[in-house]
C-alpha cells in the first residue's frame, strides 16, 4: 500500500477458504488503522488494495483452511515467501466450519449446492493450514479478536513471545463476574473446554458458549460430554455441539466422534 | 490495413472485494466476444452443513458465509424460520432488528463508499494512500464505521459473526440507557453521512446508463430491511415465497457462483439503486430531500452512481436507527418461545448489497432437511457480465491499465461479496494485437 517505506517491516494477508471476517478485523481496528499502516508496509492485502507488492514478507497473515488442490500448491508458495507466518481464525487453525465435510460425501455435497458437479473442484477434507507446512503462530477464533491481533503482530515485530491466552472461557466469565449459566440455569454449554479470548460473550449474553475459539489447553470433553449428558442432551446433540467451527480440531474431533459411537 | 485489433483485460485477483473472482474480457475490434467474471473462491457447501442441524443454529452457521455481512444472514435465517414454525414476533423485537441492519449498512456502505469504491474515482491503489492526500476524509470514514460497528456490538455481541440473533427474537437485548447512549454518536454520524452524499456527488461519473430490471423488497410503510413483497420495475411483484417460481439460478462453468435470472427475461439487479429506484417514496421528506439536492431521482440508471446512492442510504440508515432509539421499549421477553414443527418456511431481507433470499424445511423435531440461500452477489454476477459487455466496447482506444481500471471501477459499483456467492470473483481484459 505504501511504497516508500523501504525500512518498514512488510506484512502480507492471504486468504483461503474463509468468510473474509478474520481479514475484515484489521479494517475493524478503527482506532488504530493509521496508526499500523504508519508502522508497517502492508505489502499485499487484496481485499483493501489493487496494489500487490511482491514478497518476501516478514509476516504473513493466513486467513482459511485447504480445501482445494490449487490452494494446497499455493500456501506451499505464501510460506517461502513469508519470514514469520501466521494463521488468523477457526478456519485457518482447525479447517473451519468447511471441516464440517470432513464427515460426508463431499461428491453429495456438491450435488446438493451444483447443478453441474462436473464444473466444481474440491478435496474431500477442509484441513488447517498447519498440516501443509510449518506455522509460527496460530490465532484462534471465529471471527479472531481484532484487540489479539494487533498485539499479536505487535509481539512479532518486537521479537517477543505474544500474551494470547489458552486457558478456558470460564476464567473470562468469572472475571466479568458472570453468574454461571450452565450451574444456575442448566444451559448447555461449551465454556470450560473452550480457548479465552472471546471475553466470555455468549455466557454474557445469556447463551452457552459454543465454542467458536476451539479447544482451550488441556480441554476435559469426556467430563464435559457427561455434563451435557446430565442437562439432559442427547448424544446427537452433544456431537453436534462438538462439531461446530472447530470441528476438526483433534479435541473436539475425538470428543465428537465419541459420542457418536455410543 | 484491415487489422481487427484484439485486446484482452485481464485482472486475476480483483482487489477491495470481499472474496476472490478474476476478470476476463476478450475484444474483436470494437466487438466484445467473452465476458467473464470468473470466481475462484473455493466452493463452500453452507446448504449442505445446515441439513440434520436444528433450526436454532441456523444464524450462527450462516452468519460464516460472509464475515462482511453476517447479520444480513442471521435476519433472513431467523425471518425464513420463524415463518416455517409460524411465530409472529413482537413490536420491540421487530424494531431492535430495524436497527441491528441499521449497524450493518452503516458499517458496510461506508466500508464500500470509502475504502473499496471513492479510491477509484481519485486514481488511489487504495484508502490508506487515500489517506496521505485526504487523512480527513478517512478518518471521518473510520469513525463513522466504527459507530455502525459499535450498533452492531451492542445489539449482537460483537461485529463479526454476532451472537444474539435468535429464531424468536434475540438472546439478550439491551437496555434504554444503553440505547440511548448510541445516540450522540449517531447524530455525528447523520451529520457525516450528509457530508458523505455531498462528497460522492461530486465525483466524476462516466456516461453508462443501462436499462435495469431492479429487483428489492417493498414495504407498504417503510423504506425495506426485513419484510415487503418482491417487485421489480418490469411488474414482477410477489410474496417472497414464491422467489423460487419467478428466479433461477444456473450453475455456469466458468464461475464457483450461481448466477441467477427472472425466468422468461435474464439478469436484473438488486442492490442500493434497485432499492432507491423501488422505494424512494418510502425514504423520510428530509432523506429525498437530501438526494434531490444533489440531483439523485428516481431512476438512476447508471451503476456508478451506485456511490452516491448507498451514501444516502447511510443518512438513512442513521436516522433511521435514531428514530428506533427514541421509539424503543424493551419487550417483555428478548424472544417468544418456539417449538418444533414440521414446516417450509422463506424470507428475503435487504443486506447491504441486495436481497438475500433463504429457504429452510424442517423436521417435527426442529432439525432442517433442505436449505436454500440465494446471495445478493450471485444475483447480481450476470447483471455484472452484461454491464461489461456493454462498457468495454467504449474503452478500446484507452491504454489496457486505464481499461483494466475502469472494468474493476464498474465491478466494484456492486460492491460484489464473492466469499457470499460461492456458495464468486477474478478479472482478466483479453487484447490480442491482431494486424493481418
Amino acid at each position: 500500500m505504501n511504497s516508500d517505506s523501504r525500512h518498514k517491516p512488510r506484512i502480507g494477508v492471504f486468504k483461503f477458504a474463509s468468510c473474509d471476517g478474520c481479514q475484515l478485523s484489521l479494517l475493524n481496528a478503527e482506532d488504530e488503522l493509521l496508526g499500523v499502516v504508519g508502522a508497517v508496509e502492508i505489502a499485499y492485502f487484496p481485499e483493501a488494495s489493487r496494489a500487490m507488492s511482491k514478497g518476501p514478507y516478514d509476516i504473513g497473515l493466513v486467513e482459511g483452511s485447504i480445501t482445494t488442490h490449487q490452494d494446497a500448491k499455493r500456501i506451499q508458495e505464501v510460506r517461502k515467501q513469508c519470514k514469520t507466518l501466521i494463521t488468523i481464525g477457526a478456519c485457518a487453525t482447525a479447517g473451519g466450519i468447511q471441516a464440517l465435510r470432513n464427515w460426508k460425501d463431499v461428491d453429495e455435497f456438491i450435488r446438493v449446492v451444483y447443478a453441474t458437479p462436473q464444473f466444481i473442484s474440491t478435496l474431500n477434507l477442509s484441513t488447517p493450514i498447519a498440516d501443509h507446512v510449518p506455522v509460527d503462530f496460530e490465532l484462534r477464533g471465529c471471527p479472531i479478536n481484532k484487540h489479539q491481533l494487533l498485539a499479536l503482530i505487535t509481539a512479532t515485530l518486537a521479537g517477543r513471545k505474544p500474551n494470547i491466552p489458552s486457558y478456558s472461557v470460564c476464567l473470562e466469565c468469572k472475571r466479568k463476574g458472570n453468574v454461571c449459566i450452565a450451574v444456575a440455569r442448566g444451559v448447555p454449554c461449551l465454556g470450560p473446554v473452550t480457548q479465552a479470548g472471546c471475553g466470555a460473550l455468549c455466557p454474557s449474553y445469556d447463551r452457552g458458549c459454543y465454542g467458536c475459539y476451539g479447544p482451550m489447553e488441556t480441554p476435559n470433553t469426556s467430563s464435559m460430554t457427561s455434563q451435557f449428558r446430565i442437562l439432559g442432551q442427547a448424544n446427537s446433540q452433544v456431537a453436534r455441539a462438538f462439531r461446530g467451527f472447530n470441528a476438526w480440531a483433534w479435541q473436539f474431533r475425538k470428543a465428537s466422534e465419541e459420542c457418536e459411537r455410543t | 490495413m484491415t487489422g481487427r485489433a484484439t485486446k484482452t483485460i485481464r485482472v486475476n485477483t480483483l482487489a477491495r472485494v470481499e472474496g476472490e473472482g478474476s476478470l476476463y474480457i476478450k475484444l474483436v475490434g470494437e466487438r466484445v466476444a467473452d465476458v467473464k467474471l470468473k470466481i475462484y473462491e473455493p466452493p463452500r457447501f453452507f446448504e449442505a452443513f445446515l441439513r440434520g442441524r436444528h433450526f436454532s443454529e441456523a444464524p450462527d452457521i450462516t452468519a460464516r458465509i460472509c464475515g462482511i455481512c453476517p447479520i444480513a444472514y442471521q435476519m433472513s435465517a431467523v425471518h425464513a424460520i420463524e415463518r416455517a414454525l409460524g411465530i409472529q414476533i413482537p413490536p420491540a423485537v421487530r424494531l431492535l432488528r430495524r436497527l441491528f441492519y441499521c449497524g450493518e449498512w452503516i458499517e458496510s456502505h461506508t466500508l464500500h463508499v470509502y475504502m473499496l469504491h471513492a479510491p477509484d474515482f481519485l486514481g488511489y491503489a487504495d484508502a490508506i494512500a487515500m489517506a496521505k492526500d485526504h487523512r480527513a476524509v478517512v478518518e471521518k470514514a473510520l469513525r463513522l464505521k466504527k459507530i455502525g460497528n459499535r450498533v452492531v456490538q451492542l445489539l449482537g455481541g460483537r461485529e463479526i459473526h454476532p451472537i444474539s440473533a435468535a429464531v424468536g427474537g434475540f438472546y439478550k437485548v439491551p437496555t434504554e440507557q444503553q440505547l440511548r447512549d448510541l445516540v450522540g454518536d449517531l447524530e455525528w454520524a447523520l451529520e457525516a453521512s450528509l457530508e458523505t452524499v455531498r462528497w460522492t456527488a461530486s465525483l466524476e461519473f462516466p456516461n453508462f446508463e443501462q436499462d435495469y430490471e431492479f429487483v428489492a423488497l417493498r414495504h407498504e410503510g417503510e423504506y425495506p430491511f426485513n419484510e415487503g413483497r418482491l417487485v421489480s420495475n418490469r411488474g414482477l411483484d410477489i410474496d417472497t415465497a414464491e422467489y423460487e417460481d419467478h428466479f433461477l439460478e444456473l450453475h455456469v462453468k466458468h464461475s464457483n457462483a450461481l448466477h441467477s435470472v427472472v425466468r422468461g427475461r435474464g439478469s436484473y439487479l438488486v442492490g442500493p439503486l434497485a432499492r432507491f429506484n423501488l422505494n424512494f417514496d418510502k425514504l423520510p421528506e428530509t432523506v429525498q430531500r437530501v438526494a434531490i439536492d444533489v440531483g439523485l431521482r428516481p431512476p438512476v440508471k447508471n451503476i456508478f452512481r451506485s456511490i452516491v446512492v448507498r451514501a444516502v442510504e447511510l443518512v438513512f440508515a442513521c436516522a433511521e436507527a435514531l428514530r428506533a432509539i427514541r421509539e424503543y421499549e424493551p419487550p417483555a421477553s428478548p424472544r417468544v418461545e418456539v417449538h418444533n414443527r414440521i414446516g417450509v418456511g422463506q424470507a428475503i431481507t435487504e443486506a447491504p448489497r441486495g436481497i438475500l433470499y433463504h429457504r429452510y424445511a424442517l423436521d417435527e423435531n426442529g432439525k432442517i432437511l433442505a436449505a436454500k440461500i440465494v446471495p445478493p452477489t450471485s444475483q447480481n454476477q450476470k447483471r455484472i457480465e452484461d454491464d461489461l459487455r456493454e462498457y468495454a466496447p467504449r474503452l478500446v482506444a484507452a491504454p489496457i491499465e486505464e481499461a483494466t481500471w475502469k472494468c474493476e471501477q464498474a465491478i466494484r459499483s456492486y460492491d460484489p461479496c464473492i466469499s457470499c456467492a460461492t456458495h464468486f470473483l477474478k478479472l482478466s481484459v483479453d487484447r490480442e494485437e491482431n494486424t493481418d
